[in-house]
């Protein structure tokens, strides 16, 4: 967490991103034309959204787990750069739509999905404010997030594939998979490095709320040793 | 007379072309100065990465500035 070497990894690897996503050739498509590049920009916020929420849950069940209180800092930190991450997705999404399918928002199945998995989230961010006794909130909102993930993936991974849709690869639009082949590699290098950019900016968070935080966790913490003796 | 008139036609023809070339050789020639064109090659699009870059590289030095001054407050609290 403290290691400098993935935060330069993740400097190189979107510097990588921007300059040769802008500038290498890609292929020439209807109505994408050369918003085709959004793909390395939009889609990994996605992607680093699901990734963070993932690691949130991690937490959440080790503080299940575990009681420690620490563990629930992590998960809340990953979870809101999760939201920070997915709500970009959004709004560049919004704008992507306006230029290739005309309207900001039409109620395409992967907006509709992805919008309510952000209100789910953004309840757990509202559940985590309103209860003031800390060690309940950590408890409820560890198992809502929870919930929260395992209903998130069949929101965004499985329903939008069922059904037609706007976004390419669905429905007959043109998508990337069958012709992505040299764009492929740029992809991944955005999605690893605009996810490591994530746990960056969450790792900082963190240690934030752990130093604020220490009095509470120190003694919670002394509390739990008497009450496990 | 008609050879005459020739002559100074083509004197004239010099003259004027001698005129005019190094003109146009000097049209050329500020097309074809070496200055830093590739940034404003390919409708400028250089331009754009420039700034984006920009942008991510102040992002980026403000996380790792962000980072130092939590490394001293968890110092601090040490």
């Amino acid at each position: 967490m403290r290691k400098v070497w993935w935060k330069i990894l993740c400097i190189l690897l979107l510097s990588v991103t921007i300059i040769v996503g802008l500038l290498m050739p890609v292929p020439a498509l209807n109505i994408l034309n050369e918003t085709i590049r959004n793909l390395y920009f939009h889609v990994p916020m996605w992607f680093g959204m699901m990734l963070l929420f993932t690691v949130s849950l991690v937490y959440a069940i080790r503080f299940l787990k575990t009681q420690d209180l620490k563990f629930d800092i992590y998960s809340e930190q990953f979870a809101k750069v999760g939201v920070l991450f997915g709500s970009l997705g959004m709004v560049t999404g919004m704008e992507w739509a306006r230029f290739t399918w005309g309207e900001f928002w039409s109620n395409d199945p992967k907006q509709l999905a992805s919008a309510l998995s952000l209100l789910i989230y953004f309840a757990y961010l509202a559940l985590r404010g309103s209860v003031p006794d800390y060690d309940k909130k950590a408890k409820i909102s560890a198992v809502y997030n929870v919930f929260a993930y395992f209903i998130m993936i069949p929101l965004i991974m499985i329903l939008p594939r069922l059904t037609a849709s706007l976004h390419p690869g669905n429905g007959g639009n043109p998508g990337f998979g069958d012709l992505a082949a040299e764009m492929r590699p740029v992809f991944y290098t955005a999605v690893i490095g605009w996810f490591l950019l994530g746990i960056w900016i969450a790792t900082l968070a963190i240690r934030f709320q752990l130093v604020a935080r220490k009095h509470l966790l120190s003694t919670h913490n002394v509390e739990m040793d008497v009450f496990k003796k | 007379m008609l050879k005459h008139f020739t002559s100074y036609f083509t004197k004239l023809l010099v003259c004027l072309s001698a005129l005019i070339f190094p003109l146009s050789a000097m049209a050329q020639d500020s097309n074809a100065v070496a200055m830093a064109d590739k940034l404003r090659s390919d409708g400028k699009i250089y331009v754009v990465v420039t700034v984006i870059f920009t942008i991510f590289l102040g992002i980026i030095l403000y996380l790792f500035t962000i980072e130092k001054k939590i490394k001293k407050i968890e110092q601090n609290q040490k």
